[in-house]
């Protein structure tokens, strides 16, 4: 259990974010020498490179050199396992901002001015850039794969009703603030130092080694914060570390590489964009009995981690929905528009649009509310089987969404909605209740371990060092607390260094919401076994037994007598007691077959519910979000404010996903929203004055995660889903019965759209 | 008389005078590449997420005034006369351990940072909202945050810092001696070949502008800001229009408002938004707090953009012009000025001076409205600006302008004299009216919105505009709330 004194009151980061002087890697003082990095692309999206002059680049004003794939002694890959993403194209381009050569200059505008003179010629070809246009040439990055249980068209032609819809989901670029950025630094021996941006310093460690073709113990990958990361800098962080690298050891000198806003844009991807085609059947009282889905997903060019992401998109098709019969299918459509990656939700979200999409649909042809639709429809005793195949123990869904009901006030509001609309015929008012259930764990089983690295000095001062990464989440803030909480002496005893390579090797990235359940445990490990070394003197000292010993306050007791933390260090370093020790940890328990469906994928569930109210323009499609209502679960929270910080901001970022972020690929497969001045995501004015946020009373995780603390990092995104089906239930309040044909996301565009279309709607 | 060669400014209380003054450096590369001072972030490096905020502060009527601005589109030579301060200069110097401004224990307090990336940027802006007067609501502390973007805290946390540090009376500041700094002469650094020049009259404007025609103006460098940062272009020779003093003048006369063509947004705000509370909340979603402060209206005129939102409703007021060279100057009507996309009725040695906009009568009505995905700091996809004069319930002189359904901003002729003598509860006259559009306009598809959806929401506008005026009903989910 945390106690309260080793709890930091704020992030670690808090004083020096205010005063400016928290250091990114852009901030880091300059060595000598330093030169620049900037990509370079070609006009097409897809075709054969016939030509690549680049003698005006050299010519330019500050240039050093100019990098090629022919520069790369080793391998020109930075994907992170397929082996299909080119840190500098060769012969060939397959998506619009692939950089095909990189300019060195003296400085930055320098690099990027000469950038410009580059001519490339490309034998285009037609690009493949939609769903539409990838399901017709039937081109894949990955093969299919399906969850199957009963006699689902059986099922659904016999059920009392049935429909058959479909939706499109759009992307999301994670426009975190701080933009791409790496600095290498050659060292002595061909040895490479990397400060990089990156979720996963391990990865770009070794994608740096294959590239330079030195051994990975020679490179050393450092990342102390990031300016957001959002999932955008889990495996898209490498490239532009490799180019950085490259530029070091062609110049010799350090080379530093941060990409301007609109090529971060352009070259990087984004949460995947869906098309789901669905079936359902059900009966009067809107309860399902079987569901039919496929998920066509836009990859992009290459697989990246679209393996993951649609695996999880189909692990989240349910969100908290038992479904009697099912078939849920996933497409991972190959297309030549950049490759899309993790982003906070990792295809959950898009899974769980599906699956609240089907739940308003119901309601709607049934005449019922979606909330009761919903409810009857969760997973119960009796009715908790996934469709892969797990059993679910920790659900706490009905009582979370009983519970918000009645704070929300959600029937009282929704007969002053009923009356609203009915008194008003060009505004419209909607509201929607969601539930919210995230599954914890990579799917990938292997990542699911951490390692960290404690050292506690003479003083009585500590250090932790551990494989996560700090993007702004807290992670290094609630992994300290637990050093503090483990020897008993105040928070600020303990300080943070950052992530390197250098001291925890072979790291997971810090993804899937897993960063405090696994470099928590592994930092706690650490303490266990250097408390265990000062437990024993402390025993001899005392005349006690270990188990008698308490660590609390900065003070060891035991038996009556007691000394300061600090001294007892100093005894043991006296008594040549080794005050250092690595902590490792694995997630138990889990397991996954992926061929036959079969295992624990998770270890545990993070559930939260929320209730949101909408008006809509339906002369122009224009949306505000009057209030929202959120309830989620953190088990016992490691430290409440970041979790609150980490449930509002995840939100926000999922009403902005649904609502006014739209990405925006033209015929030629260029991005014409490569900017923040095309490119919206919510600002202070988006969120509601009313907005309550409540963590679940919760007695603790029932897994046994770090002192019972639940992963909080994605699921809250999903929570913005009440928006989405608010702003449906708006719409459909136009016509009762008709089903409103909205798309995510719902500007007012689209919001007109499916208005446009009620009318249209004579069924 | 000979021009000065350097440019002043205060910064951590004292003067700080540059003559090495690139036309083309802005103030984020002077902090970061010169000053080394790195709290400052680059962000987008094209003024739309804030994170590069700083505050200038200007001496008017005897004490400074704050104003937050986007280093990196911002001309470092602008920042003559002015006072810089960044995020590294709110933590007192004076104590070793660094005691936080009100602002910063506030965000601290309150969890207002997360991977604190945007955090030195709002809490520039929050500094300037700390010196600005009074106690402010809600909607207030939007609009002054309005210009900064945050991706990991959802803005609640921010929010409650803002009502906790601007609620208490401002520490006054010392900001040191702006009397060193000798306003009122005529800046020149550089060369005939590349120069940043600043006159401080009209008389050394005009003349720069016919010596050097292809020299470019610039006032809040909001936008041409973008052509140096973003399409990477040198632009050898730039003549700032901020110090020439007749360009800053707003005076009213009985009929008319005449706005200097130098006049920021932020300066206008106040005169501009008494006209009707349609401007003021169009005001006060243009750009953000940060692209008012720099920008101004002469500059949305000047550009020529097809989508600013000031002109559709200036040539909706029937507003004039005038523009000057060395030798005398010219009036033009507003809607003439804007002949074809990118091109505009100017000769290449004169230059915008000011506007002249007809106050509204009595019988007079306007209407305005701004659509976009996002409420704060959008371009529009439609900008619409009508009015009409009515006598006993009829309509006579409509004007009717569009941003964003053509090239230019147009006013659409058709429609107007369909519409001129109809009843305002004739919603079935207006319904053929509105359909008249069609022939006004031609608007085309974008990452903003379709052709189809311009064109349907365009008239649907119009409709909207008769049930308010006819019928006075709630038609609009931004309520007045939302008008700082």
């Amino acid at each position: 259990m945390l106690r309260e004194k080793s709890r930091h009151k704020h992030h670690d980061s808090a004083v020096f974010h205010v005063q400016g002087s928290a250091t990114y890697v852009d901030d880091v003082t300059e060595p000598i020498g330093l030169v620049h990095v900037a990509p370079g692309y070609a006009s097409a999206s897809s075709g054969k490179i016939t030509s690549i002059d680049l003698d005006s680049v050299r010519r330019a004003e500050g240039v050093i050199t100019v990098l090629t794939a022919s520069d790369i002694k080793g391998v020109n890959d930075c994907s992170p396992a397929m082996g299909d993403d080119l840190i500098l194209a060769q012969d060939e381009v397959f998506f619009h901002g692939q950089v095909v050569f990189a300019v060195v200059a003296s400085s930055r505008t320098a690099a990027r001015k000469a950038v410009k003179l580059g001519s490339i010629e490309i034998e285009s070809l037609a690009p493949s850039v939609t769903i539409a246009q990838a399901r017709q040439s039937d081109e894949t990055v990955l093969p299919p794969y399906q969850f199957r249980r009963g006699e689902v068209e059986e099922q659904i032609a016999t059920a009392q009703h049935n429909i058959k819809n479909k939706i499109d989901i759009g992307g999301q670029e994670h426009f975190y603030l701080e933009g791409q950025v790496a600095m290498a630094t050659p060292q002595e021996g061909g040895g490479m130092h990397v400060l990089s941006s990156t979720q996963h310093p391990s990865e770009v460690q070794h994608c740096v080694a294959r590239m330079l073709d030195v051994d990975e113990a020679n490179v050393v990958c450092e990342v102390r914060r990031m300016g957001g990361a959002f999932g955008g800098k889990e495996s898209q962080a490498a490239q532009w570390a490799a180019l950085a690298a490259l530029a070091a050891r062609k110049t010799g000198k350090p080379a530093k590489m941060r990409l301007d806003r609109d090529d971060d844009m352009i070259m990087t991807g984004k949460r995947h964009d869906f098309q789901v085609e669905y079936e359902a059947g059900f009966n009067d009282k809107g309860i399902l009995s079987a569901i039919k889905s496929d998920l066509y997903a836009r990859c992009g060019c290459s697989a990246d981690l679209s393996l993951g992401v649609n695996d999880r998109a189909m692990f989240h098709a349910d969100n908290a929905y038992y479904y009697p019969s099912l078939e849920i299918t996933s497409h991972r459509l190959k297309t030549n528009t950049v490759s899309n990656t993790a982003f906070r939700g990792f295809g959950g979200p898009q899974g769980m649009v599906f699956a609240e999409r089907m739940m308003d649909e119901i309601a709607c042809r049934l005449k019922l509310d979606p909330l009761d639709v919903r409810k009857r429809n969760l997973y119960a005793k009796g009715r908790d089987v996934t469709p892969y195949n797990m059993q679910i123990t920790d659900n706490i869904s009905l009582a979370m969404i009983r519970s918000l009901e009645k704070s929300s006030n959600y029937r009282t509001r929704r007969k002053v909605i009923k009356k609203f609309n009915r008194e008003n015929t060009i505004l419209k008012k909607g509201i929607a209740l969601t539930p919210v259930k995230f599954g914890i764990s990579f799917t990938l089983i292997h990542l699911n371990q951490a390692g960290a690295l404690v050292h506690v000095y003479t003083d009585g001062s500590v250090q932790v060092n551990h494989g996560g990464t700090e993007m702004g989440q807290g992670l290094y803030t609630k992994v300290a607390s637990v050093v503090a909480n483990e020897f008993g002496i105040p928070a600020a005893k303990v300080k943070i260094t950052a992530t390197t390579t250098e001291k925890v090797p072979n790291a997971a990235p810090t993804a899937a919401s897993a960063g405090s359940d696994l470099n928590g445990m592994a930092a706690q490990n650490a303490c266990i076994i250097i408390k265990k070394r000062l437990a024993t003197l402390a025993a001899q000292k005392f005349d006690c037994k270990v188990t008698e010993l308490e660590f609390a306050d900065g003070v060891v007791t035991g038996a009556g007598r007691s000394i300061a933390f600090a001294e007892l260090a100093k005894q043991a370093f006296l008594e040549r007691i080794s005050l250092s020790s690595t902590g490792f940890y694995a997630t138990p328990k889990i397991s996954w077959d992926r061929e036959n469906v079969a295992g624990t994928p998770f270890f545990y569930f993070s559930y939260g519910a929320s209730c949101s109210e909408v008006t809509i323009d339906t002369m122009t499609g224009e949306m505000r979000v009057d209030q929202v209502d959120i309830v989620h679960d953190v088990g016992k929270s490691l430290n409440p404010a970041i979790d609150i910080g980490q449930i509002e901001g995840g939100f926000v970022q999922g009403m902005g996903w649904l609502t006014t972020e739209e990405l925006v690929y033209n015929e030629q497969g260029r991005l014409t929203t490569h900017a923040p001045s095309t490119y919206k995501i919510p600002t202070a004015t988006d969120i509601p004055e009313k907005f309550n946020v409540e963590l679940w009373p919760s007695k603790g995780n029932k897994a046994a995660t770090i002192y019972r603390s639940k992963a909080v990092g994605e699921p809250p995104v999903m929570l913005a889903l009440s928006v989405f089906s608010a702003i449906f239930d708006a719409i459909a309040s136009l016509k009762p019965g008709s089903v409103p044909k909205l798309n995510a996301p719902a500007t007012p565009e689209e919001i007109m759209r499916a208005v446009n279309a009620m009318d249209a709607d004579n069924e | 008389m000979t021009a000065r060669t350097n440019i002043r400014f205060l910064r951590h209380g004292e003067m700080v005078e540059l003559s090495d003054v690139d036309p083309n450096e802005t103030v984020l590369d002077y902090l970061r590449l010169r000053e080394h001072s790195t709290g400052t972030k680059e962000g987008c490096c094209e003024g739309d997420c804030g994170a590069c905020t700083v505050a200038i502060g200007q001496m008017e009527n005897g004490e400074v005034k704050y104003q937050p601005v986007n280093s990196c589109i911002q001309l470092l030579g602008s920042l003559d006369g002015k006072e810089l301060v960044t995020v590294e200069d709110l933590t007192s110097p004076a104590s070793p351990n660094g005691t936080l401004h009100p602002v910063q224990s506030a965000l601290v307090k309150h969890h207002g940072s997360q991977c604190g990336f945007c955090t030195p940027g709002f809490a520039m802006s929050l500094f300037v909202l700390y010196h600005t007067d009074g106690v402010p609501d809600r909607s207030q502390i939007n609009n002054a945050l309005a210009g900064n973007l945050c991706r990991c805290t959802g803005y609640r946390p921010i929010v409650d810092a803002a009502f906790e540090a601007c609620s208490q009376k401002a520490e006054p500041r010392n900001s040191g001696p702006f009397s060193l700094l000798s306003l009122g002469d005529d800046i020149f650094i550089g060369d005939d070949n590349r120069f940043f020049a600043s006159p401080a009259s009209e008389n050394t404007l005009a003349r720069l502008r016919a010596a050097h025609l292809d020299a470019v103006l610039v006032a809040g460098a909001t936008d041409v800001g973008l052509w140096m940062t973003k399409q990477l272009r040198d632009l050898p020779k730039i003549i700032y229009l901020g110090r020439v003093g007749a360009l800053q003048q707003i005076e009213q006369t009985e009929n008319v408002l005449q706005i200097g063509a130098g006049v920021t947004y932020a300066a206008a705000f106040d005169v501009l938004g008494k006209f009707s509370s349609d401007i003021a909340a169009i005001l006060r979603r243009i750009g953000s707090t940060q692209v008012r402060a720099a920008g101004t209206i002469g500059g949305n005129i000047a550009n020529g953009s097809p989508i600013g939102d000031m002109p559709p409703v200036l040539i909706a007021l029937d507003a004039q012009i005038e523009l000057k060279n060395q030798t005398g100057s010219r009036s033009l009507n507003l809607a003439d000025f804007f002949i074809d996309y990118g091109k505009q009725d100017i000769q290449a040695d004169e230059y915008l001076a000011n506007i002249k906009i007809p106050l509204l009568a009595d019988n007079q009505h306007l209407r305005c409205y701004k659509i976009s995905k996002r409420f704060d700091q959008d371009i529009s996809s439609v900008m619409a600006a009508f009015r009409f004069t009515i006598n006993d319930g009829v309509v006579s002189d409509a004007r009717i302008a569009f941003g964003g359904m053509a090239a230019t901003p147009k006013r659409a002729v058709r429609t107007e004299s369909a519409i001129n003598g109809l009843k305002l509860d004739d919603a079935v006259g207006w319904q053929k009216t509105a359909d008249h559009l069609n022939e006004d306009f031609a608007p085309l598809s974008d990452m903003r919105a379709s052709a189809g959806y311009r064109m349907a929401t365009a008239i649907a506008l119009l409709k909207k505009s008769r049930i308010e005026l006819a019928e006075q009903s709630h038609t609009r989910i931004y309520g007045d709330a939302y008008v700082a």
